[in-house]
């Protein structure tokens, strides 16, 4: 079994780095606003008293991109191709052979875990050495809740996928789904500047949790609990539609 | 033993009846086609053969050793492609690794005359089929099904892919073929299913569903002499003339027949029609293939 696997994620890695639209906007494109934009807009080096004496450099910016780089590996760039696999009958054919198309759903996971893992590296390492973008005070918790995190968009994502007639559904859908996410995520309007009934919204979003807790753990905070029950309760609500609803053909 | 038997296999999706009854046997070693016309139950038939559909009713037995379906069968399906950035070489080794004695895959692209650096999106419609072809022989199968294979290819492609099926045969890889053309039945096949609305109607040779069907020769030709005698040759079962033309229909060494009983000088434009599998199906369904 093991063999198998590897050779199969060997090969949808190969083809994920061939598509380079979803290599720029997932990894490029979030370490590079980054930096262009932490480097750039005046006062977002200064501490902001509207982010409690925070620089947006500091968790606000790099938190955002975080966001940005997952929520697009979970809601446009996964579902795509998961749903170009079934169209084009990628999956039907998988499952002539002894191995179960499953196979293919778990390497394309595996996949896009470890790039959201490296997308994240990159931005915050890069953030770290030419902004001085802190590390992550609270490093095992920051780790904790990015896979928390990253488990409950995948799992939209994939339910998106199932759910899904077709590509042009699910690309639609899928732009559709992610920009209120990211906005109430508190991509363009901090979190801490939403009107406090706006807040609450975002704070049932996945994206709304997650950007708190990625925050909170970059700031040295502990996450809230209300916000990782959110999390999970997102990951199992979605989790277990994609699984019932999930079709092969 | 037949290495694939169907009893009585039927299938249906609620109210719909996709196959009906169905009932054959595959022989090792031979070229067996599925004919019908589209929507006739064929794909549903070698699916539920090759493990993807379970059966409302029915059974599928497998014999000659053959013990492992998904291992041991090769299948192509129809409307089934690969992602589009996926090279040729990478696509047969990726597939090779799902088997567990697979064949060599190089040696299988030389067979298919691809390029293995070639991008799944660059390639021609009878490349894709010939891909396919590769893919399902990859495992190293016992037996091959192939479903429409040729239809939406051009000519030539369809002639090349003909040849790699009886390539397949030489290698000793039993063909379960599904088809709409009858032309491709009467090249390949060693017998022939042919199924309408779910059931077997007629399972033969091509050449023995041709006999079944009349097995008749035809000849026309033109000619003023008066032709009344020629109802007397044994050969010959009808004859009819309008204006010049004269049409013959018979059995056995018609041409011979009819040429020597005519004085010479009375006869122009002499040819000869044979039923073909076309006509035979035609006679079997009551409607042309497509």
């Amino acid at each position: 079994m093991m063999p198998i696997q590897k050779k199969l994620i060997l090969t949808e890695t190969k083809l994920f780095l061939r598509e380079p639209a979803a290599v720029f906007f997932v990894v490029v494109l979030p370490a590079a606003l980054l930096l262009v934009l932490g480097a750039s807009i005046p006062g977002f080096r200064d501490a902001d008293p509207s982010l409690g004496g925070e620089r947006v450099i500091d968790t606000q910016l790099p938190g955002m991109m975080v966001l940005l780089s997952i929520v697009t590996l979970a809601l446009s760039s996964l579902p795509s191709t998961l749903v170009a696999y079934r169209e084009k009958g990628v999956l039907r054919r998988m499952s002539t052979t002894p191995i179960r198309p499953t196979a293919l759903l778990v390497a394309q996971i595996a996949i896009s875990a470890v790039v959201a893992v490296l997308s994240t590296a990159l931005t915050l390492t890069l953030g770290h050495l030419v902004l001085g973008v802190p590390v992550p005070r609270q490093l095992a918790a920051f780790a904790g809740v990015l896979v928390l995190g990253a488990v409950a968009m995948f799992s939209i994502g994939l339910w998106l996928a199932a759910v899904a007639p077709n590509t042009r559904v699910v690309q639609g859908a899928g732009a559709v789904v992610m920009f209120p996410l990211l906005f109430l995520g508190g991509m363009w309007l901090p979190r801490d500047l939403m009107p406090s009934a706006l807040r609450v919204v975002s704070d049932f979003t996945p994206t709304g949790a997650f950007g708190q807790v990625l925050r909170d753990t970059m700031a040295g905070h502990a996450p809230g609990l209300p916000h990782l029950a959110v999390l999970a309760g997102w990951a199992l609500i979605a989790g277990i539609a994609a699984a019932r609803m999930f079709r092969w053909e | 033993m037949a290495i694939i038997s169907v009893h009585n296999l039927r299938k249906t999706y609620g109210e719909k009846v996709a196959v009906d009854d169905v009932s054959f046997a595959v022989e090792e070693g031979e070229i067996f086609g599925i004919v019908g016309r589209n929507g006739a139950g064929k794909t549903t038939t070698v699916e539920c053969v090759a493990g993807l559909r379970t059966p409302s009713s029915g059974v599928v037995e497998f014999g000659a050793g053959l013990t492992d379906v998904k291992e041991q069968i090769g299948v192509q399906l129809q409307d089934c492609s690969l992602p589009d950035k996926l090279r040729v070489g990478e696509a047969l080794d990726l597939y090779a690794s799902f088997y567990s004695r697979p064949a060599d895959w190089r040696s299988l692209l030389g067979e298919v005359g691809l390029d293995p650096g070639t991008a799944f999106s660059a390639l021609s419609g009878g490349q894709r089929q010939r891909l396919s072809i590769a893919l399902a022989l990859v495992g190293n199968p016992r037996v091959a099904i192939l479903d429409e294979l040729t239809t939406g290819l051009d000519p030539q492609a369809r002639r090349d892919i003909w040849k790699l099926i009886s390539r397949i045969r030489e290698m000793g890889v039993t063909v379960l073929l599904v088809t709409h053309f009858m032309e491709e039945v009467e090249r390949l096949c060693d017998r022939v299913a042919v199924i309408s609305s779910g059931r077997v109607l007629a399972m033969d040779s091509p050449e023995g569903l041709i006999a079944r069907a009349g097995g008749r020769q035809r000849i026309v030709f033109r000619s003023t002499a008066p032709v009344d005698a020629l109802r007397a040759l044994p050969e010959v079962t009808s004859v009819s003339r309008d204006g010049d033309e004269v049409v013959v229909t018979g059995t056995g060494d018609l041409v011979a027949a009819v040429v020597g009983a005519l004085p010479s000088g009375q006869l122009a434009g002499l040819r000869t029609e044979r039923t073909t599998f076309d006509d035979a199906f035609l006679a079997l369904t009551g409607h042309a293939a497509e």
